[in-house]
């Protein structure tokens, strides 16, 4: 058994190791500088990785703007306000969300989210906050923005699931101490309850980061796929996850498949990193058990 | 009492409290909807060609994904079969034997890491131990692809039922004079098992709608697959692949798969919940 369990850990290192091993060619080729450039063309065996970096980053950003509040703000009512006889099954309810196949918000995506976005959402931000470079160019519909907006939905699980068992392990004695100082209850939520739950909650928000980052099939279906960066978020992106699932199996040469993978690796390390932190952050709370869901 | 407190305090108060209550309807909508939406435009397109016959030549209309079914179940079978012993055994030894050791903490890292890598890493992964040797896509690959995302939730469900066993149980059953591996083989696994089985359910549940890790590991098929070592259609790829397609047709069997991949997974998680309530509420009566 000891074996099994250390073989876990060799697998780790084994994917770690094998990314590495087969992007060389590209690593050598390009070194940091892939990592800068913007030009992706197969044709010319030219590769840089910057608009898939920065489709990454826009979208996982936009996701973590709209599903931090929201997230917050359901685990807030799950926890202090809504009694636990109708909790415990919104939070079962909420978290079904996260056990829907990311290929199903991909479908919904495409037939319902993208034409919204492009006869409404989008004319209406147009003309409103138009004169903001990121609210700008015509409403395609597919784009940085609706992909962002269905990662949000992806993720807004994990904020509550984590976040919620968080706010619960929070003693009574701090609520009861600064309701007797006279605060109200979002007062009691905000001064008393959030800071002392502080780290959960950054863990929770790492959580969904790491899941935004690695988000394939939805964002693919949505994102429009194309590879170059620009301002506005109405325009079609591209991220990390969905060239390597778009071209991967187009990949005719070596240097381009090298280049691909270099992609995973990047991506891999990004999500290593963010993961690990969000691991710290729960693990150091120390509270009861659960914390540590996904 | 609440005379007292200013008014810009009470009105942010209600104002936020409103709030929360409002996205708490707000992600449930969204919840609703989808799972209305799937539902409606499913059953308008499921149909007994659905899950007898083989998809039809590009652009003619009609015809199933009964090849694609059956790839979904091989690809999961096999990747049960690679997922769950590792992730299980794995699970015993952290809960009985890796409590507090440097190793278990590790191992109990390495399986969170693991379970956050994305999944079409995991697809690259498969990709250069299994396609790039064999030098063809295959039932095997995907498998395996799948079988190692099993492996962390495997691993942690079994170790976090395990660690529920109470106290008393075990050393009832050393006190009677048990090995500890008896003890372990013969008490504690089978005072677990239906919290172990549950997990193992969610956790085939989980990996029936990955996609991404199969787009290049198994790849797709219009026929049908036989053995492992062929590529093989699944319901995730084939609902991708109809989805971004011009088709009407092959829209409408997307819905049809995407709702049967959806009634899996709610109906694995409502179990679940089922499952495990009986076990909260009446701890100790098996």
């Amino acid at each position: 058994m000891l074996i099994v369990a250390l073989s876990v850990l060799l697998i780790t290192a084994i994917i770690a190791l094998e990314l590495y091993l087969h992007s060389h060619l590209s690593i050598e080729k390009f070194g940091w500088a892939f990592l800068s450039r913007s030009t992706w063309d197969p044709v010319m065996e030219e590769f840089g990785a910057l608009p898939f970096l920065y489709g990454t980053l826009v979208t996982s950003a936009i996701a973590l703007l709209i599903a931090i509040p929201v997230g917050l703000g359901v685990a807030i009512f799950l926890s202090e306000l809504a009694p636990r006889r109708l909790s415990d099954p919104i939070t079962f309810l909420v978290e079904l969300l996260a056990a829907i196949p990311s290929v199903i918000y991909g479908l919904i995506g495409i037939f319902v989210l993208v034409p919204w976005m492009r006869n409404v959402l989008e004319p209406i931000l147009g003309t409103t906050l138009g004169f903001l470079p990121i609210f700008q160019g015509a409403p395609y519909g597919v784009g940085m923005l609706t992909a962002g907006i269905v990662l949000a939905i992806m993720v807004v699980p994990f904020i509550v699931s984590v976040s919620r068992e968080i706010l619960l392990a929070v003693p009574r004695s701090q609520r009861e101490a600064i309701l007797s100082l006279g605060a109200t209850r979002w007062e009691m939520v905000w001064i008393a309850v959030l800071p002392y739950a502080r780290s959960g909650i950054l863990g929770s928000i790492f959580l969904a980061l790491a899941r935004a980052l690695g988000e394939t099939m939805a964002v693919t279906m949505v994102i429009g796929n194309r590879p170059e960066v620009r301002a506005s978020l109405f325009e079609p992106g591209y991220t990390m996850a969905s060239v390597i699932a778009n071209e991967f199996t187009e990949a005719t040469s070596d240097l381009y498949l090298s280049a691909l993978i270099e992609i995973g690796l990047v991506l891999f390390a990004v999500t290593i990193v963010v993961n690990a932190l969000a691991r710290l952050f729960i693990y150091s709370l120390s509270t009861k058990r659960g914390a540590v869901r996904t | 009492m609440n005379t007292t407190i200013p008014l810009h305090r009470r009105l942010t108060n209600i104002v936020m409290l409103s709030l929360t209550g409002l996205f708490t309807l707000l992600t449930l909508g969204i919840l609703f909807f989808i799972l209305g939406y799937i539902t409606y435009h499913g059953i308008t397109a499921l149909d007994r060609d659905f899950f007898t016959k083989l998809p039809k030549p590009v652009g003619e209309a009609g015809g199933g994904m009964a090849n694609a079914i059956l790839g979904t179940i091989k690809l999961l079978a096999l990747a049960s079969l690679i997922g769950i012993p590792i992730g299980f055994f794995g699970g015993v030894y952290l809960s009985e034997y890796g409590k507090e050791t440097t190793i278990g903490f590790l191992v109990r890292f390495a399986a969170d890491l693991l379970n956050g890598f994305p999944s079409i890493v995991m697809g690259i992964f498969a990709y250069i131990l299994i396609v790039l040797p064999m030098k063809h896509f295959s039932t095997l690959a995907g498998g395996f692809a799948l079988g190692i995302m099993m492996i962390p939730i495997a691993l942690r469900s079994t170790e976090e039922f395990l660690t529920l066993v109470p106290a008393s149980i075990r050393e009832a059953a050393l006190a009677l004079g048990l090995p500890e591996w008896k003890m372990v083989t013969f008490v504690v696994i089978p005072t677990a098992f239906r919290g172990i089985m549950t997990g193992v359910m969610l956790n085939i549940a989980r990996v029936a709608g990955e996609t991404a890790p199969l787009l290049f590991t198994a790849f797709s098929n219009r026929f049908w697959s036989k053995g492992l070592l062929e590529p093989t259609a699944s319901l995730p790829v084939m609902i991708y692949t109809y989805a971004i397609a011009p088709y009407e047709d092959w829209h409408r069997q997307a819905w049809a798969a995407g709702m049967v991949l959806l009634m899996l997974v709610l109906v694995a998680n409502l179990i679940a919940r089922l499952v495990l309530h009986r076990r909260f509420f009446q701890p100790g009566a098996s």
